[in-house]
């Protein structure tokens, strides 16, 4: 290397903003840490958070293993069996026509963390570029979105679902696109709001300034510092996806029988109740300890992501 | 103030436009011929030309929206196919069973949520604290229309200690006056039956409230301990004040207004929950009515329901976001 280009090269470091220079010299003093593994580490300390953590991965390998750890299908029903109490055999009885209650959980588990899954990411997804568009440019298409999140949500949540579900039908499918669409507007404005926060930052200008598109922006600067706040509503929102599924099944307005939805099946032993209570016991406490989970989990992640909120 | 409270209202124009576009969509944009989905499979050609006649379906769309929306202007919210009667007149006796129902409900989860979240921050860390905060977590993570049926299976079925059906006994029904039979049966000076009214509505209070009570709870909590750990209690403590008075009547003031707003969101959000509840108790409001009008397949009945719900929704919001900033005005928009 000639001496000019190692003149290059220094003059080159000297003008690296202070920022970045500042931020290397905090890297220095305290090795490896980084905002992410700060979180995690905090979460590790968390035990109700942990807990939550356990309640769903064991839900996640239930359902995963399904098959391998019964022995009967969804909807074999042996009507000579109807109505058992919880067994040996039957663990946690049977239904009305003679169906393992278990593996009907079991395989309820599935359908619970799917529909949450995917009406999750739906909504995160739509919701999150509607709220940068929103948030980032402003002005009329601002309004325009904006007005369009007033609107859904002048609804309660539940019954926004259920005008949906009247509209395009009654399925499980339906009822998952229902719940992302009533979540989108939740997603929206969180992030609309924090791009608003971010547009006036400092770097963000500096990124302005120096010519950087607003495409390379909004994924650069814009998103990975939005992220905090989309993933604390992604883990409160499954819970509640779970929890809206459930009574969309119950209402008969989600999946549909034989399909082993928890609220589905809620709703189809619901005259077994004093014969037979088991049936109706189960299910619900499976809602209730996966939206929990979930609860946790979130909790969790929004004490260890904004410590304000924290008491 | 006044600028606020103008401006708050004309964002309320394309909010209300919007909502009507949602519920005109639900008759007028189900897949295939709407007349045809209502008559069923069975209807005949007649029959299906005529109600497309009586409905305005043979317009074109903004037609069609046109007269939908001079009919709700009108008061007109369309006609039962079921009943045949005029839905702004039979849903009446129904809003006010939810609203007796949404009362009494909201009553429990104030009481017992404000006062649990209060104590829960004064003895911050008590075995108190961590249960009462343990059982929110719970009523947050509860799908209520499963708490209902236990409700039902314990209280009404095992027990046999309240009724876990309908507002009243129907052998023995009362003669409605305001509608509001808690208010009725005072009104006729009939007190035995007054109690009777009021055990017909512990059950279904309890399990619409528990979401909201415990949302309550976590809130009032949490806005407490802030309060509490601020300067101008601690003044109040050094003056002297006994525990008591610092936190009823000092650290109250300041910390409720938080709570208020979730109270009034969540009056808001019981009116949703008001459909799971109702159908499982038979109660009968306009929650149960636009159920059993989805299983008859009423859509008149399911949009005009639809709409006053989300309607009254969108005005307990409007009365909430105005009474914040009258509370406190030092929230400015």
């Amino acid at each position: 290397m000639s001496v000019e280009e190692k003149d290059k090269q220094s003059e080159a470091q000297d003008t690296v903003n202070p920022a970045k220079a500042n931020q290397q010299a905090e890297m220095e003093m305290i090795p490896e840490t980084s905002p992410w593994k700060d979180t995690l580490k905090q979460l590790r300390k968390n035990r109700f958070a942990l807990a939550g953590l356990t309640i769903v991965i064991i839900f996640i390998l239930i359902g995963i293993f399904a098959p391998l750890i019964t022995s009967y299908g969804y909807d074999d029903q042996v009507v000579a069996n109807r109505l058992q109490p919880p067994s040996g055999e039957h663990w946690l009885g049977t239904d009305d026509v003679g169906r393992d209650i278990f593996t009907r959980i079991a395989y309820g588990a599935r359908i619970s963390l799917q529909v949450g899954f995917f009406a999750v990411v739906g909504a995160l997804v739509f919701g999150t570029i509607l709220g940068i568009i929103a948030g980032y440019f402003g002005r009329w298409i601002d309004m325009l979105i904006s007005r369009l999140f007033d609107i859904l949500l002048a609804f309660p949540s539940i019954l926004l679902a259920i005008a949906i579900v009247a509209i395009i039908g009654a399925s499980l499918q339906n009822a998952l696109i229902a719940i992302a669409v009533i979540n989108v507007p939740i997603f929206g404005r969180l992030v609309r709001s924090k791009v608003i926060s971010l547009r006036e930052e400092e770097f963000i200008m500096a990124a302005k300034a120096q010519g950087m598109k607003n495409g390379r922006i909004i994924l650069h600067h814009i998103l990975p510092n939005s992220l905090a706040p989309i993933i604390v509503q992604a883990t409160l929102g499954f819970g509640t996806a779970i929890l809206d599924a459930a009574a969309l099944g119950f209402l008969g307005l989600g999946a549909q029988p034989p399909t082993p939805e928890w609220g589905e099946m809620l709703a189809s032993s619901r005259d077994f109740i004093q014969l037979a209570p088991w049936t109706l016991i189960a299910p619900g406490l499976c809602i209730m300890l996966v939206v929990l989970g979930f609860n946790l989990i979130g909790d969790g992640l929004r004490d260890a992501l904004d410590p304000k909120m924290k008491h | 103030m006044f600028a606020y409270t103008m401006r708050r209202l004309l964002m309320l124009i394309p909010v209300l436009i919007g909502m009507t576009l949602i519920t005109f969509s639900i008759v007028h944009l189900i897949p295939g011929n709407p007349a045809q989905v209502i008559l069923g499979e069975t209807a005949t050609e007649t029959a299906i030309q005529d109600l497309e006649q009586s409905m305005g379906l043979n317009e074109p769309y903004p037609v069609q929206y046109g007269l939908y929306i001079t009919d709700l202007l009108q008061g007109d919210l369309g006609t039962s196919l079921r009943s045949k009667a005029e839905i702004s007149v039979e849903i009446l006796p129904k809003l006010a069973a939810t609203f007796e129902l949404t009362f009494f409900a909201m009553l429990f989860a104030v009481v017992i949520g404000v006062n649990a979240g209060i104590i829960s921050a004064w003895k911050q860390n008590s075995w108190f604290d961590f249960l009462a905060m343990f059982f929110a977590l719970l009523g947050v993570s509860m799908p209520i229309f499963w708490l209902a049926l236990m409700e039902q299976w314990v209280f009404a079925q095992e027990f046999g200690w309240l009724p876990a059906y309908g507002r009243e006994d129907s052998r023995d029904p009362i003669t409605p006056i305001t509608h509001f039979y808690v208010l009725d049966s005072l009104i006729h000076l009939d007190f035995p039956r007054a109690i009777q009214t009021l055990k017909h509505l512990v059950l279904p209070s309890i399990a619409l409230g528990t979401i909201p009570m415990a949302i309550i709870a976590r809130m009032t909590r949490s806005s407490m301990l802030e309060v509490m750990n601020s300067d101008y209690i601690r003044t109040v403590r050094a003056k002297g004040s006994g525990q008591f008075l610092v936190i009823y009547k000092h650290a109250l003031k300041n910390a409720i207004i938080p709570v208020l707003t979730v109270i009034g969101l969540q009056t808001g959000v019981l009116l949703g929950g008001a459909i799971l509840t109702e159908t499982i108790f038979s109660w009968p409001g306009i929650g149960r009515y636009v159920y059993d009008a989805i299983t008859y397949r009423d859509y008149p009945v399911i949009q005009s329901g639809i709409l006053v719900i989300a309607f009254l929704f969108v005005i307990i919001n409007l009365i909430v976001d105005l009474l914040y900033s009258y509370i406190d005005p030092r929230i400015k928009y």
